[in-house]
């Protein structure tokens, strides 16, 4: 808008300029042809620029399973058709404004045009068309994707306050020691390829209280892994499902979709797709229950782990690692937490082992140290300890492969 | 009506205030354009407050992990700007414009109870007030706007206290107003205003009365329920004791949905003015316009488990509010052919609130688009809860309501106020506007189909997600330079304060313009009465002999005003009781929190001001 024509077509003068006699002015004027290259100019860099970009661990147009690719599928074409109704309404309204915009000295009072009953049936019914076309692939999959396949592997997915666990509840997932209860894991949903996961949603609170035996913090959560399949929520009281299947092995990110406090923005999660060879000797290795460990250091870990810390404070107030005393569920189960599956803890908000392999102590230490300094509001309590507790706690914890 | 002889006493501790001018007439005031003029101030107060919010969390997600703020920072900050924007700003914003504009272009004097009108706008400043007084008494709400339990319900803050009763009461400040208005729609229109002769602003604003009035009671339940669980330890929520976390998400939606057009239909209203004022074209299809504003306010109610897909309803559910929320596309789709409609063919002058009202409808139309995919629920399994979202509610909620709000400030300044705002900063201010609001709100797309998630106060740089945030934040602060060159503007004009040369600066076509700028107490010398659609262009323009519309000379009509009468029409006086009932409710409020002995203090408040408001005397004289 350059001030020479914001003078000159502004309004105050436009009363005036009514009254004036009529000129003629039919084609675009250059400047406004000008603008318009610049537009479309933009809108081609801001695609291009969307175009290149890099890997997105939670990129939904990027699916990697079902029924993630088959959501992708549905939302393309509904979205080419939303741009064919874009560019036809926007297109619409910017050549209707620059074809009879009031133009300078040219004063005229239009046809005073009430309606046409016919043109509007006809954008009532057009629409309604659309709608009705893309409603009916939607139906179909709504109901395709709420039917429960026959042959699934079970898993029930628990939300905490900010983490995940996950349980094999199959017969064939049962663990080797103990009771015989299922494989559970934390932070990293393991799963073979090619085959079909039935996940059960539970909300099971967090922290170590409990108010007349109800964990507190019964929260809603929702679980989603973009590249594998969308989001059901975790709702206290009841029991979603969500059923999925890759044959791409590899790891998928995720994270709780539905706001549950105060760091929802950090309760994350990875599902760990392994082939049929790495599965079968993980499963073996999940079975069998926590090393007992013969390094001098991680002895006096696992001790300070089941009898207390010198601040008195006690990890199995709300750990568990299987075979040990140590059977709490309020926190992650740590019996295989140094599995190389086992990528991120505390909510998948640390790695577990650096890029070259080695265990990541320092993470490790802070969170130790203080979890609440970086992880503000995490449930896990601050016990004071010292660094050689620090020390040997990480010992212990590395060696339970 | 403010005609209607009351018995009348004199003095005593009843007698009521009688200035109508200076600064403590605004606290006694029941004129409808003074109490539209204090919710616009007081809205647009909270809309710097919610903007700053808003700048907040776009510098916190400007880049990943950011420690600007905290996570419970962050939380308090992102749930003070949704219930801001939609309750402090966006609502009041509309009913200032309700308030100041529906008697004035039905042809009526006032509001039908011009007392319970203070009352009010008082109520929903307490309300506010009360809100933002969390940040001072242990943390502002930070469960989000939606307040879902049990999240909300077992937070240890108190702040999702403050959002129960906050809400609560501006849910009566809503309440009353919305019976008010309708009230004043269906019994004071003036001779010959037919409801098919009103503007569609002043439908608008009747369907969204009757959106308050219905709507508002199911989110009353549901915020006394949160109360109860929070305060007294009920347990309708609470799973473990036989509620149902699920129970809130349905009160809440059930209000929330029709809420949205509560929040749009204001703005629909002010295209459906503005288009044809300034295209010089009536609008193209009323009675569809009208027709289809009616039918969204009915589908509105029907379409509340979009926001609740992934809860886990089943198929059948999932089905069934797929198809309605298809369906809702189509009379929002009319509305917008429509408005094209109207523009076709007509005389366009890019004013200020032409600009704002067709970027208005251009932006909305994204959003709407944008709506439509959310019918298509296998794959609103991904974008729910993302970005994607926050998106398309922005493009609806701010291009459309927002854009709506600046057309209809720009257009009725020179009514209100008597001096127009400046033009050549109008238009500056509007393409900072459009390409801030754009660069902020439309990667927002992007970043959600990217897996970006609503209300994460942080996100790993692993994700790929730095890029559009950095575009959003920037776009952002362009939002807040043009929100601040809309500040300059109308203090700039205040101080110019260059008189209209006219009454009706922009060759407009209804009611409001036939009386002076700004009105004066009264509104009108004599009642108008109204023979035709558009009456004041009907007044001004006629067709000649061979059909060609021209000006009809001045004083020709005979609809020209009668001698001046005002000294002879009586107004109702002002009254103070409506401020002091409205000091009771946060009263109330606190003493719901802290002690009965509060409460106590808070119901003597409201029982002595009720009765005070009761007896007082029908006028000052």
């Amino acid at each position: 808008m350059t001030p020479g024509r914001r003078k000159a077509g502004g309004t105050l003068t436009r009363t005036r300029a009514r009254a004036g006699d009529a000129a003629s002015a039919a084609e675009v004027p250059s400047d406004v042809r000008k603008r318009l290259w610049w537009v479309l100019g933009l809108l081609a860099l801001t695609v291009l620029l969307s175009a290149c970009s890099g890997y997105k661990p939670q990129n939904t147009f990027d699916p990697a399973g079902q029924p993630a690719q088959e959501q992708k599928n549905l939302l393309v074409p509904v979205l080419w058709i939303a741009a064919g109704v874009f560019v036809i309404v926007e297109g619409g309204i910017l050549l209707i404004s620059i074809r009879y915009r009031h133009r300078k000295g040219r004063e005229r009072i239009p046809k005073q045009i009430h309606g046409n009953t016919r043109l509007e049936i006809g954008w009532t019914i057009a629409p309604a068309l659309i709608l009705a076309v893309i409603m009916v692939p939607t139906v179909s999959m709504i109901w395709q994707l709420a039917a429960v396949p026959a042959n699934a592997m079970h898993v029930t997915v628990q939300g905490y306050q900010w983490w995940w666990g996950f349980q094999y509840t199959d017969e064939d997932m049962r663990t080797a020691f103990g009771d015989h209860g299922p494989i559970t894991v934390a932070d990293v949903l393991v799963v073979p390829a090619g085959r079909e996961v039935e996940l059960s949603l539970a909300s099971e609170g967090g922290g170590a209280h409990t108010t007349d035996g109800i964990p507190d913090h019964m929260v809603i959560h929702s679980f989603w892994a973009p590249r594998l399949f969308g989001k059901q929520d975790v709702v206290p009281g009841r029991t979603n499902h969500i059923t999925f299947s890759t044959d791409q092995p590899g790891v998928y990110w995720g994270q709780c979709a539905e706001f549950c406090g105060l760091q929802h923005g950090r309760m994350r999660f990875r599902i760990a797709v392994l082939d049929a060879q790495r599965w079968d000797a993980w499963v073996k290795n999940e079975k069998l229950p926590g090393v007992t460990p013969t390094d001098t250091l991680a002895k006096e870990g696992m001790n300070l782990f089941l009898n207390g810390v010198s601040s008195g404070g006690q990890c199995i107030a709300c750990h568990a690692v299987g075979g040990t005393a140590a059977s709490a569920t309020a926190a992650p189960n740590l019996t295989h937490f140094a599995a190389r599956t086992h990528e991120c803890f505390a909510g998948c908000d640390f790695e577990t082992f650096l890029p070259d392999g080695s265990p990541n102590y320092a993470a490790l230490t802070a969170w130790l140290q203080d979890p609440n300094a970086v992880k503000l509001g995490a449930k896990m309590p601050d016990y004071d300890l010292t660094p050689p507790e620090i020390d040997a706690l990480m010992a212990y914890l590395y060696s339970l492969t | 009506m403010a005609t209607a002889t009351v018995p009348t006493r004199r003095g005593g501790i009843l007698r009521r205030p009688t200035a109508t001018t200076g600064f403590w007439s605004w606290f006694t005031t029941i004129d409808h354009k003074k109490i539209g003029i204090l919710y616009g101030v007081t809205a647009f107060t909270f809309f710097i407050v919610g903007g700053l919010e808003a700048l907040i969390i776009r510098a916190q997600l400007a880049r990943p992990d950011q420690t600007l703020v905290n996570a419970a920072q962050y939380n308090q900050i992102f749930t003070m700007h949704g219930l801001t924007m939609i309750f402090l700003f966006v609502m009041p914003m509309s009913a200032a414009f309700f308030n100041y504009l529906i008697p004035l272009m039905i042809g009526a004097r006032d509001v039908a109870f011009p007392r319970l009108n203070a009352f009010s706008y008082w109520v929903f400043l307490m309300g506010g007030l009360f809100l933002y007084s969390s940040w001072f008494l242990g943390g502002a709400p930070n469960g989000g706007w939606f307040g879902y339990a049990p999240n909300s319900t077992t937070d240890p803050t108190p702040g999702m206290t403050f959002y129960a009763l906050g809400l609560l009461i501006t849910g009566i400040a809503s309440s009353a107003g919305a019976i008010n208005l309708a009230v004043t729609i269906v019994n004071m229109r003036a001779p010959g205003m037919t409801l098919f002769r009103m503007p569609v602003f002043v439908w608008m604003g009747l369907v969204v009365q009757f959106l308050l009035a219905f709507s508002l009671p199911i989110i009353t339940v549901a915020l006394f329920e949160m109360l109860f669980d929070r305060r007294w330890d009920t347990a309708f929520f609470d799973p473990t004791r036989g509620g149902d976390p699920i129970l809130w998400q349905h009160l809440f939606w059930l209000f929330g949905h029709p809420e949205v057009y509560i929040l749009i239909l204001p703005a629909f209203g002010i295209f459906s003015e503005v288009l044809p004022v300034f295209s010089r074209k009536p609008l193209f299809g009323y009675q569809f316009v009208v027709f289809s504003g009616i039918a969204i306010g009915f589908i509105g109610f029907g379409v509340w488990v979009h926001h609740m897909y992934a809860a886990g309803l089943g198929p059948v559910a999932n089905t069934a509010f797929g198809i309605s929320t298809a369906i809702i596309a189509i009379p929002t789709g009319v509305k917008i052919f429509n408005w094209m409609a109207t523009m076709q063919g007509g005389d366009l002058h890019f004013d200020t609130p032409m600009l704002y009202s067709v970027g208005g409808v251009a932006m909305f139309v994204i959003g709407g688009l944008s709506g439509v995919t959310h019918s298509v629920v296998p794959s609103d399994y991904q974008q729910t809860d993302t970005y994607y979202v926050v998106a398309h509610f922005h493009y609806v909620l701010f291009g459309g309501a927002v854009f709506g709000l600046f057309a209809g400030m720009y257009y009725w300044w020179p009514k209100v106020f008597g001096f127009r705002l400046g033009e050549g900063l109008g238009k500056l201010q509007f393409w900072l506007m459009i390409i801030g609001f754009n660069l902020t709100f439309g990667p927002m797309h992007i970043l959600g189909l990217e897996g970006m998630i609503r209300r994460e106060y942080t996100y790993p740089a692993a994700l790929g997600l730095a890029f559009w945030n950095e575009v959003a934040s920037a776009g952002a602060f362009l939002i807040a330079i043009s929100v601040l060159v809309f500040i300059i503007n109308a203090v700039r004009a205040r101080v110019r304060h260059r008189p209209l040369e006219t009454d009706d600066p922009w060759d407009a076509r209804t009611l409001e313009w036939t009386t002076s700028c700004p009105p004066p107490a009264y509104n009108f010398e004599t009642i108008p009465v109204v023979h035709t659609l558009d009456e004041f262009w009907h007044r001004k323009y006629a067709e000649d002999k061979e059909g060609r519309l021209v000006r009809v000379p001045a004083g020709a009509s005979d609809d020209a005003p009668a001698p001046a009468v005002g000294h002879a029409i009586h107004m109702p006086s002002p009254s103070f009781w409506p401020l002091v009932a409205a000091l009771g409710l946060p009263t109330l409020a606190y003493g719901a929190m802290y002690s009965w002995w509060i409460v106590g203090l808070g119901a003597l408040i409201v029982v002595v001001a009720f009765t005070g408001w009761a007896l007082e005397p029908g006028t000052a004289e």
